[in-house]
């Protein structure tokens, strides 16, 4: 048995390696001779048109992209689901985020349409506000990499207006780009936050070297003496010093292939990540809770020093007005906060479990009589001809929902409408615990 | 409105700025509806008539009536779904009177039946969040059909007091309603003002009305939300007196305008403390891995 096992995993390997050597010649061949597109690979390679099927009487069946794209959300949230809880690993709420922008030479690379540099100024805003979000009591800074130099373009604040205007106004690319420079700048700048903020650095890498002034991983070891978690996303290809800076400060590296995949690598940076225990203080922050004032008063207001008709804030320990919140009191320099500020990060901490897949044989029972339509949105579960089609069930309150559904309580509402709209199953659930 | 030249009706053409999709939460909590200065019978007249006048401003306008209950929560009345009796109408009068009520009437004996079985614990406000969940969840629906549907908004009409162990689901149901940019209205019938709605009106940019003549409910609801949220550019709603944000802290429930937040769970305290009582981090040391048995439970401001 040993033996036959031992040829097979021989020969797998044989294979393996003869495959990949085989690859790696076509590709150069391809690289070098042919020099295909990615959507002409469509067509040459990849046959798109052999993938579609038919049906017992002949008729095309349409490509079910939905059910692709749901076991891939499904996937996900499993991962992080079980990462979380079995890990029993807290989340780091108040997060000191700086953005890196690479605007050396490579940025003006077109492999990305119009330009990397563009593209990766879209996203950025959308991922500004996001973040903004998802994660209200964080501050965000801004730095550029540009002619071998890195420059801090915003200070760390909470409005997502300023940094996006500032980033439009300076889109422009030369010169070397320096990653030891930029981690010297972010890391002197975090050094002066709070002991329970969480320092982060997500940067954006577009070139595919670095030249340094010295020795860069110094610097990564002063980087992850003063625990800032540094992530990069490459747009160009896999380079050695990222994958060792995000491994050295347990932060995450990935390459983006495609504008689209660029997008969703960004945004999996918005909500919080799991925060390693040492890294932050726990503290008490004073925090002020200010009320809105009446629709008629006058007052001046502190951030841009003229008279305001109605509609601000006021500060509960010196009176001053401000415009919006989340910001910090000029003149007291209190943090001042509004309690649906907070309670936008609540979901994080109370996460609701993944839905189960509801067995097919379990739908063709006729005594369930509940699954005949989704319990959220009132869909219809059974396809013209009283086939049941795909649903998930949750795991506390059992009740069936829709795939569509399930996307949308997972990624948005954050909220079983099973488990909300029975107080039964909440005093259950209690009890239990 | 030109809709005259047409011979064959094309949707699109149909599909003016004004169609709207009118989801309403109804509050069927007997133990407020007992008390009430409004019987539950003539605030269902007002409400029957404010709904059918909906579905008469605009032929496609559409109304769905979601039941909040003290136990349960439920769909009652889909007006754009085929009527069980091919007779009556659809969507008109008497159909909508004599389903609408059917339907009610099964729900709220059911919702009684599940009372009997459950501790009175919390009992007093009726489950909001779960109303709001479901009505999102088919707003999303709507959504999903294409780029012609009615723009959604959500109008409940709650008299139970607020119950403070739904903050954090109602919560995230109103960020979720404005992430989609649903607004939700509020017609608030009971003796106090309710800071949950008054947060999800603001927040999502309804209206919150609490009216002063419970008899006219019916001129409250036909003035004030009536109209779709195209016309509302034009009208002057009732805004609010001043919406109170303020927290009220996790150790004693006081609204208190100053406090302390840990900074690991976002937990509210109004006075200093050594060691967070939600999630266990002791302050001012590198925290070890905390207190996992805490983290389970849904903590709330009431608990």
């Amino acid at each position: 048995m040993n033996d036959m096992e031992h040829r097979k995993t021989n020969d797998g390997k044989g294979r393996r390696l003869d495959g990949e050597e085989e690859e790696e010649e076509e590709d150069e061949d391809e690289g070098n001779g042919r020099g295909l597109d990615a959507w002409e690979r469509a067509y040459a390679d990849e046959r798109s048109w052999e993938s579609l099927q038919e049906d017992e009487s002949g008729l095309l069946r349409p490509i079910d992209n939905k059910t692709i794209y749901h076991a891939q959300y499904r996937r996900r949230i499993r991962s992080l689901y079980s990462s979380t809880t079995t890990a029993r690993i807290q989340k780091g709420l108040i997060r000191y985020l700086y953005i890196v922008v690479d605007l050396s030479r490579a940025a003006s690379e077109m492999d990305f349409k119009p330009s990397r540099m563009a593209v990766v100024a879209k996203h950025i805003e959308a991922f500004i506000r996001e973040f903004f979000d998802q994660n209200p009591l964080s501050q965000i800074g801004l730095v550029t990499i540009k002619d071998g130099l890195a420059q801090c373009l915003t200070d760390l604040g909470g409005s997502p207006d300023s940094h996006v205007k500032a980033l439009m106004g300076k889109l422009e690319c030369s010169g070397d780009s320096s990653l030891q420079n930029a981690l010297d700048l972010v890391h002197g700048y975090l050094n002066q936050i709070p002991s329970y903020g969480h320092r982060e650095v997500l940067i954006l890498y577009s070139a595919l070297s670095t030249c340094d002034p010295g020795d860069i991983m110094e610097t990564i070891q002063e980087c992850k003496k003063s625990k800032i978690r540094c992530s990069v996303i490459g747009l160009s290809a896999e380079i050695f010093i990222c994958r060792h800076l995000c491994q050295e400060t347990g932060g995450s590296y990935s390459v983006a292939l495609d504008e689209s995949h660029f997008k969703e690598l960004l945004l999996e940076h918005a909500p919080p990540p799991p925060a390693i225990a040492e890294f932050a203080i726990a503290n008490l922050i004073k925090m002020g809770f200010p009320q809105r004032a009446a629709e008629g008063v006058i007052s001046i207001c502190s951030c841009h020093k003229e008279a305001k008709v109605g509609g601000g804030y006021t500060c509960p320990r010196c009176k001053a007005r401000v415009c919006d919140l989340p910001t910090e009191c000029r003149i007291c320099g209190l943090t001042l906060v509004s309690s649906p500020h907070l309670a936008r990060s609540y979901h994080h901490l109370f996460p609701i479990p993944p839905f189960d897949e509801v067995s097919l044989s379990l739908l063709n029972n006729p005594h369930q009589r509940s699954s005949r339509a989704c319990f959220g949105c009132q869909e219809s579960l059974l396809i013209p001809g009283n086939k049941p089609t795909l649903c998930v069930a949750c795991p506390k309150c059992k009740q069936h929902f829709c795939l569509d559904c399930d996307i949308y309580i997972h990624e948005s509402l954050h909220n079983c409408p099973g488990c909300e709209s029975f107080r039964h199953s909440k005093i259950v659930s209690v009890t239990e615990e | 409105m030109g809709r005259s030249a047409v011979m064959a009706p094309v949707p699109s053409k149909l599909y003016s700025d004004d169609v709207s999709l009118l989801v309403v939460l109804l509050d069927t909590n007997p133990f407020f509806w007992s008390t009430a200065s409004l019987p539950f019978s003539k605030f269902l007249s007002h409400v029957l008539a404010f709904l059918n006048s909906i579905l008469l401003i605009n032929q496609l306008n559409q109304v769905v009536v979601i039941a909040t209950g003290c136990n349960s929560c439920n769909f009652i009345f889909d007006s754009s779904s085929v009527p069980a009796n091919p007779n009556l109408e659809n969507g008109r009068m008497p159909a909508l009177c004599s389903n609408l009520l059917q339907k009610l009437e099964e729900f709220v004996t059911g919702d009684e039946k599940l009372s009997k079985e459950v501790l009175a614990a919390g009992i007093g406000s009726s489950l909001l969040s779960g109303s709001l969940s479901m009505a999102l969840c088919y707003i999303q629906r709507v959504f999903r059909t294409g780029p012609l549907h009615p723009q959604p908004r959500i109008l409940c009409l709650q008299g139970s007091p607020d119950g403070p162990e739904q903050y954090v689901a109602v919560m995230n149901a109103i960020f979720s309603a404005q992430r989609s940019m649903v607004p939700i209205d509020s017609c608030v019938m009971g003796a106090q003002h309710s800071a949950f709605l008054q947060q999800a009106s603001y927040i999502t940019g309804g209206v919150y009305l609490k009216p002063q003549q419970l008899d006219g409910l019916f001129q409250y609801l036909s003035t004030v939300f009536a109209t779709d949220l195209h016309s509302r550019r034009f009208l002057q709603l009732p805004k609010p007196a001043g919406v109170d944000f303020r927290a009220s802290c996790f150790c004693h429930k006081n609204t208190i305008d100053m406090g302390y937040i840990c900074s690991v769970c976002l937990s509210i305290f109004c006075k200093h403390h050594k060691k967070c009582s939600t999630c266990g981090s002791v302050f001012g040391q590198a925290q070890s891995d905390g207190n996992s048995a805490t983290d389970r439970k849904r903590k709330t401001p009431e608990t």
